[in-house]
């Protein structure tokens, strides 16, 4: 338990040993990795791409972004500045409606009440909407610790899950991998798969809809999390594609939903602004296929058994510093993860936390304190682009040079880790310099002779080089992979 | 302290004894969309499309021979005892010889081919459906265990935006918005439909009164 920032109350920061807030290397050690892994970039490379296009153009649909834009900053400010009244109005409203509310302190505490209202509803198994939350505490490994098996339903948690992985973004958890990678999991794990399955998106999507649909039909135990929970009403918001969040959220008897503390907007019209933010802001369309709003219980309708936990595990610490707090902002989109050059460079395990990308930057080390992800602040260019897409206009370059002070404040000099990452930072946000440095590369695997690892090399990339071994590019590269898969044409 | 009164008391320390309170959000945004009531229709037609669901426009007296013929058109023959209605759903919309769901166990609806249900809101500039419970939404699982969803929409339940919808919801019903047939972006960001929701979506759009 640390203090968080010089001159500020001291308050409980997320706990060790418990939940995915940390990983075990710096991020320069995993982020050298994972540039060794060409599959990985291109990966990357192409999702981000899609999604960036489909972003730009539904934004641009909209005359009033930036007042919603701004709309959605303000309101998400002033429901921090009375957070204590939002929550206990929260309360009180779940409460009237028939629900039990719960309070967690950390993530030890809210696995303890989860893992009891499973056991005293008799459920040997639990089926799961995404939720971040939820993986930050590590509820799956509780749960299975008190042998009870969770099972993941959202069809990229599905594939992390049955391929035994981390997620490695925070809407998409399994964009490291492509469609034959996706492919090859199913046909490995699935029981009952078609052998003759394809990596055809659409038939892929239809092997998790077998595969889980008598699950959802025998469920009596639901945990989700909620993007949303409006104070006045006690009504709570799950956003979502694929349905798998409506079976859990409708059939089973009993529904846990776990939440941030953050998470609460004020009042029922305020979610006019976020709704129109967050589906065009993380999927790209004008409105996700499916959102679930309910207020506690409904007789005839959906669980009848509903409890809330409200989480803070760290978020009380993040709110104490008046520039970090803007953090608790974010509706986790994951727009800022798609335009960042270091997060499409590196990929989403290199930041050790289920938070990557430029809001992991500020918010992990906020939520354990910065000296136990003391390398995070660091692993951004500052180019600006996540400022520029977020929807709730957090100034994330801003906040990361305000964590780096106080970092370094609490360091008295900074680590050869973060001098060294600062650099390569520099040579991936600049698409011109990298790719001198991946051309030089490409030269360099011929001279590398197949070893898996260059020597150092000329020009831009040798400042980095010389303390970081630069991946030795693929045989084959994404574009390809592609033609070949494709033949040229696309269905 | 229980740990309701120590997250409390650590948001009143983090905010400190003088908070200060920012200034309230500027609602500059759109929170009306004024085109006639035939370009909103015209938009959400093509917004709706958009999500690769089917939309057939009808008059007000051929509501349930629209209804029969989309179904055809999906289903093929089908036993037409299969196909199960909201129960608030007015009896000139049903298809001959369907059923009203009643009170029988929810996942026992995932046997069945076809639902059909009319909805609370429909939003145009988005392609949203918004159902919300009552009788004539029907409960949430019916519009989301059989394969094959159709909702009828008549043009008095069309608004514009996003803002205009939710100040016509009850935020105290379990609402459902539906933007198109389930689908998913998982594998590489590219969005595919048919999940575990309806795969098939079918929208009659009912014109508004002509006097
Ligand atoms: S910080 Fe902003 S852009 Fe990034 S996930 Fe959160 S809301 Fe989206």
């Amino acid at each position: 338990m640390t203090a968080v920032h010089l001159g500020m109350p001291t308050l409980p920061t997320a706990p060790r040993g418990v939940g995915h807030l940390r990983g075990t290397r710096s991020f320069p050690d995993e982020a050298r990795d994972s540039l060794r892994n060409g599959q990985l970039r291109a990966n990357l490379g192409h999702a981000t791409t899609t999604i960036r296009g489909k972003r730009a153009g539904v934004v641009a649909e909209l005359p009033d972004w930036e007042q919603l834009r701004q709309a959605g900053a303000a309101l998400k400010r002033a429901t921090m500045a009375r957070l204590d009244d939002h929550l206990e109005e929260l309360e009180r409203q779940v409460t009237a409606r028939g629900g039990t509310v719960h309070w967690a302190r950390d993530a030890n505490e809210a696995n303890e009440i989860v893992v009891r209202l499973a056991r005293e509803a008799g459920a040997r198994e639990v089926v799961k909407v995404k939720s971040m939350a939820t993986q930050e505490i590590g509820l799956n490994e509780a749960l299975e610790a008190a042998g009870i098996d969770a099972f993941e339903t959202d069809l990229a948690e599905l594939i992390v899950q049955l391929g035994e992985d981390k997620p490695s973004h925070i809407l998409v958890p399994a964009i490291h991998k492509n469609r034959s990678e996706v492919r090859e999991i199913f046909a490995r794990t699935m029981p009952d798969v078609d052998p003759d399955l394809t990596d055809d998106p659409r038939q892929l999507a239809m092997a998790a809809r077998a595969h889980l649909r008598e699950r959802f039909l025998r469920a009596t135990f639901a945990v989700s999390g909620a993007n949303f929970a409006v104070a006045e009403t006690g009504t709570l918001s799950v956003v979502e594609s694929e349905g798998n969040g409506r079976m859990c959220l409708t059939l089973p008897d009993t529904l846990v939903t776990v939440m941030g503390i953050e998470k609460l907007v004020p009042t029922w019209r305020d979610l006019e602004v976020f709704l129109q933010l967050l589906p065009r802001s993380s999927t790209g369309e004008r409105m996700n296929p499916y959102t679930s709003t309910w207020a506690g219980v409904t007789p005839g309708d959906g669980p009848q058994d509903f409890h809330l936990v409200l989480l803070d595990n760290g978020r009380t610490a993040v709110l104490a510093d008046e520039v970090g707090r803007e953090a608790l902002n974010c509706i986790r989109c994951s727009a800022c993860l798609n335009v960042c050059p270091v997060y499409e460079r590196a990929g989403g395990h290199a930041y050790g936390s289920v938070y990557p990308g430029p809001i992991g930057a500020i918010l992990s080390p906020q939520l354990t304190g910065v000296e136990d992800n003391a390398s995070l602040p660091y692993a951004s260019s500052l180019c600006g682009a996540c400022y520029d897409v977020c929807p709730v206009a957090i100034d994330i370059p801003s906040i990361l040079v305000h964590l780096r002070a106080e970092h370094v404040e609490a360091q008295t000099h900074p680590t050869a880790e973060s001098t060294a990452f600062a650099a390569l930072a520099r040579v991936m946000s600049r698409p011109r310099l990298w790719r001198a440095a991946q051309r030089a590369a490409g030269l360099g695997r011929f001279l590398s002779r197949g070893k898996p690892v260059l020597p150092r090399l000329p020009g831009p990339a040798a400042g980095w080089t010389r303390s970081r071994d630069l991946p030795t590019p693929p045989a084959e590269t994404f574009q390809q992979w592609w033609a070949k898969e494709n033949g040229g044409g696309r269905s | 302290m229980s740990a309701r009164d120590d997250v409390l008391s650590r948001i009143r320390s983090a905010l400190g004894p003088d908070r200060s309170v920012p200034p309230e959000a500027v609602r500059d945004y759109r929170l009306t969309d004024d085109r006639p009531l035939d370009v909103l229709l015209d938009v959400l037609v093509d917004r709706v499309e958009d999500y690769r669901a089917t939309v057939a426009r009808c008059g007000q007296d051929q509501v349930r021979t629209t209804v029969q013929r989309l179904l055809t058109e999906t289903l093929g023959e089908h036993d037409p005892a299969d196909v199960v209605v909201a129960p608030g759903l007015p009896a000139p919309w049903r298809p001959e010889g369907s059923t009203e769901d009643d009170d029988r166990p929810a996942v026992e609806l995932a046997a069945r081919a076809a639902a059909v249900t009319g909805v609370a809101v429909a939003i145009a500039e988005t392609g949203t459906l918004v159902l919300d419970g009552s009788p004539t939404s029907g409960r949430r699982a019916l519009s989301l265990l059989p394969d094959c969803l159709v909702c009828v929409v008549t043009a008095d339940q069309v608004v514009g935006n996003v803002p205009e919808a939710l100040a016509r919801l009850d935020p105290l019903r379990p609402l459902t918005m539906v933007s198109g047939p389930s689908a998913t972006s998982d594998i590489e960001l590219e969005r595919v439909e048919g999940v575990h929701g309806p795969r098939t979506l079918l929208v009659v759009l009912v014109a508004p009164a002509t006097d």
